[in-house]
């Protein structure tokens, strides 16, 4: 399934181009103190990327600490009770750390090492990336700064009590809205401060140019792997999937195996919140009136803005969706017409939360419920001889406290 | 009609430079967030802080300002709260040279506010109101053609940033580009957190004379009289903006113009002691 090389690995694509540009998306939209920084960031990853010793020490760390590859489960209970398609999970729930978020977490832990940058900083929503950051930093001896927002540290404290048993330093970020995006903010401002020693290890397919694209290959594997195992297990491709879309990396991550196997629907799943009317959500395609392009946080894409362009609060169930910007790669995607955009309110979102949880067993993270809102709309339109793939991007232990807010069990 | 009286945009940037450089002094620029506290005491300060500044970097309030520090952050945060936009910043511009002041104006602000403005509406806009160069702090020059071509369309500068991490490449591509002057920053950082050291400054400044002429501004952690004059001897403009937002927002209601005026004066004061 791996080449030689994470190079010959992650299927080729058009985009971006050497300036980071998705078509009209994407770029390099920074303060000139971090320029050097992205240069330096470009040559170091394409070194790595065509180094097999690099993609040695990846993979034998995403078999043996990770626990790759994640399998894929056909959710037989689902989809008798939909009467359809069939549903099947690519169960990155199952990763080492609860989420996707690790597999990008080590490829960039590993960079920063080969750069000879003894410090990361990152961000975190959910807190799911800033655990996998700090799982991978405690793996490497790195020290690590997680900034989260004071709204997500309420909503996700067992992420952050795990991210400070790892012996990271949890920032807590008071600006703004308190959340995801101002994390970034602080994330941004610290790597500027300390750009010499320091790391940024960003999260999702989101920021300047080179981010989207290396987050991108980092979570290709996810799309690698699954295309292997549909075809090895069931026999063919799935005929639709299905992921959640934040800045959208495991979306991403998915996608990308599959972008020119045409017959394959991709759907991406973004945050509904509480509805399009009111704006009270992070569905970034969905709402002309709030979400137009613009640039934030180093790069062009559809952001969600007042008329006079101060970016506006987002509101989801979900704090690893509650974004006021998509990855660049995704408008390009949707403008290609290859990937088709809806919402899940945070109304579904719960109750396929919770349908999850009773037919198959699996406790799905609220983020990752998005993606299943869309499946069990679409299974009972199609024929049984059909196929759903679903990204099960992570487990939903660490939404416990906060979905059970809203549920009488 | 043609203004024979006054000089407008890149030419009125220079000649403030220019006039600096006779009085063998650096040009000293202190930087406001219009709509700080509020949209009416932010032009008195403006007004007060004028009469003893070279040019003014205006701050035009961005909801993520990712290059600033918690001081201009919390600046930028309370204009937006009290409803200041990019139309009321362009129109208090238009007041202040209403007023007759005629000091070189800068606008500083971020890059999306601009574009949900219209790029060349904002240009045109802004240039007509009387502002006569723009600041954008997460535009690189990679990014800036379209901006920088309507800038020059409209007379007007479109300052570019150098930084201590800034190689040979990056001066080049700065040094080409460059109108009006080149915005050095001082310090690998944000705005008024640390502080900037002359001696730090002066290789680089020795590197980035090697491709250009253009006039060097100083800006990020000058925070005192002292600092002011001390890196006014190796640049030729500096830029103060936290420590000025501090000292308004340390005043009291009715003394904030007044504090400002003294603390850009005794600013003033530093820059002339210590001539080159």
């Amino acid at each position: 399934m791996f080449a030689e090389t994470l190079a010959q690995t992650v299927p080729a694509a058009e985009v971006p181009d050497v300036r980071g540009k998705f078509g009209p998306y994407g770029g390099q939209y920074v303060p000139e103190t971090l320029m050097p920084a992205l240069e330096e960031l470009i040559a170091a990853y394409e070194e790595a990327k065509n180094d097999p010793e690099f993609m040695r020490e990846f993979t034998h760390l995403l078999r043996t600490y990770v626990g790759r590859p994640s399998p894929i489960t056909y959710a037989g209970r689902l989809t008798e009770m939909l009467g359809g398609a069939k549903i099947y999970l690519k169960r990155e729930d199952l990763n080492h750390t609860g989420a996707h978020k690790i597999n990008n977490a080590l490829g960039q832990a590993l960079l920063a090492k080969r750069m000879g940058k003894n410090r990361v900083v990152a961000e975190t929503g959910a807190g799911q990336h800033g655990v996998g950051t700090a799982t991978a930093c405690a793996l490497l001896g790195i020290e690590c700064v997680v900034y989260m927002g004071e709204v997500d540290i309420a909503r996700q404290q067992p992420n952050v009590q795990r991210m400070k048993l790892l012996g990271t330093t949890v920032q807590p970020v008071s600006s703004g809205s308190k959340t995801l995006k101002d994390a970034i903010n602080e994330s941004i401002r610290d790597w500027v401060s300390n750009v010499q020693n320091t790391h940024y290890l960003l999260g999702s397919v989101l920021g300047p140019h080179p981010y989207p694209m290396i987050v991108r290959d980092f979570q290709s594997i996810i799309g690698i792997e699954a295309r292997q195992q549909m075809l090895d297990e069931v026999g063919r491709l799935p005929d639709t999937i299905i992921a959640c879309v934040g800045g959208g990396s495991n979306a991403i991550g998915m996608f990308h195996a599959f972008r020119d196997d045409e017959e394959v629907d991709l759907i991406g799943v973004e945050a509904g919140g509480r509805g399009i009317n009111g704006g009270q959500h992070a569905a970034r395609f969905a709402d002309p009136n709030v979400a137009r392009l613009g640039v934030l946080q180093g790069a062009k894409s559809y952001v969600m803005q007042d008329f006079d362009g101060q970016i506006v609060e987002t509101h989801s169930v979900s704090a690893g969706l509650d974004y006021a910007s998509v990855g660049p790669e995704h408008a390009w995607l949707r403008d290609q017409e290859r990937v088709g955009y809806t919402y899940a309110t945070d109304e579904e979102t719960l109750e396929a939360f919770q349908t999850l949880s009773k037919y198959e067993g699996i406790i799905p993270a609220l983020e990752s419920s998005h993606a299943m809102v869309e499946a069990l709309k679409q299974a009972p339109k199609m024929r049984p001889d059909q196929i759903i793939l679903i990204n099960l991007s992570g487990r939903g232990d660490k939404d416990l406290d906060n979905a059970l807010r809203f549920i009488d069990l | 009609m043609t203004e024979s009286k006054t000089t407008r945009g890149v030419d009125r940037i220079s000649a403030a430079f220019t006039n600096a450089k006779q009085q063998q002094t650096a040009a000293l620029m202190p930087y406001f967030t219009l709509g700080y506290p509020d949209m009416e005491t932010s032009l008195d300060v403006v007004e007060a802080i004028a009469k003893h500044s070279d040019l003014l970097e205006l701050g035009v309030p961005f909801s993520d300002p990712i290059a600033d520090g918690p001081t201009i952050q919390e600046s930028t945060q309370m204009a937006l709260e009290n409803g200041t936009t990019v139309t009321g910043c362009i129109s208090m511009v238009k007041t202040l040279r209403a007023k007759g002041i005629d000091t070189p104006a800068m606008f500083m602000g971020y890059y999306n506010p601009i574009l949900a403005y219209g790029q060349e509406a904002f240009v045109r806009d802004a240039a007509k109101a009387g502002v006569d160069g723009f600041i954008v702090p997460d535009l690189p020059p990679e990014e800036a053609d379209e901006l920088a071509e309507l800038a020059d369309k409209y007379g007007v500068a479109l300052i570019y940033f150098l930084a201590p991490t800034s190689d040979e490449s990056r001066i080049k591509l700065v040094a080409e580009r460059a109108r009006g002057f080149i915005y050095l920053v001082s310090i690998t950082g944000i705005t008024g957190t640390k502080e900037a050291v002359g001696g730090d400054l002066e290789s680089l400044i020795a590197k980035i004379r090697e491709y250009t002429d253009a006039p060097l501004a100083i800006g990020f952690g000058i925070n005192t009289p002292d600092r002011a004059a001390e890196i006014g001897q190796i640049a030729d403009g500096v830029i103060v903006g936290s420590a000025l937002i501090k000292t308004v927002g340390q005043a009291t209601v009715n003394e904030k113009a007044r504090e400002a005026g003294k603390f850009v004066e005794s600013l003033q004061k530093g820059l002339l002691q210590s001539k080159k």
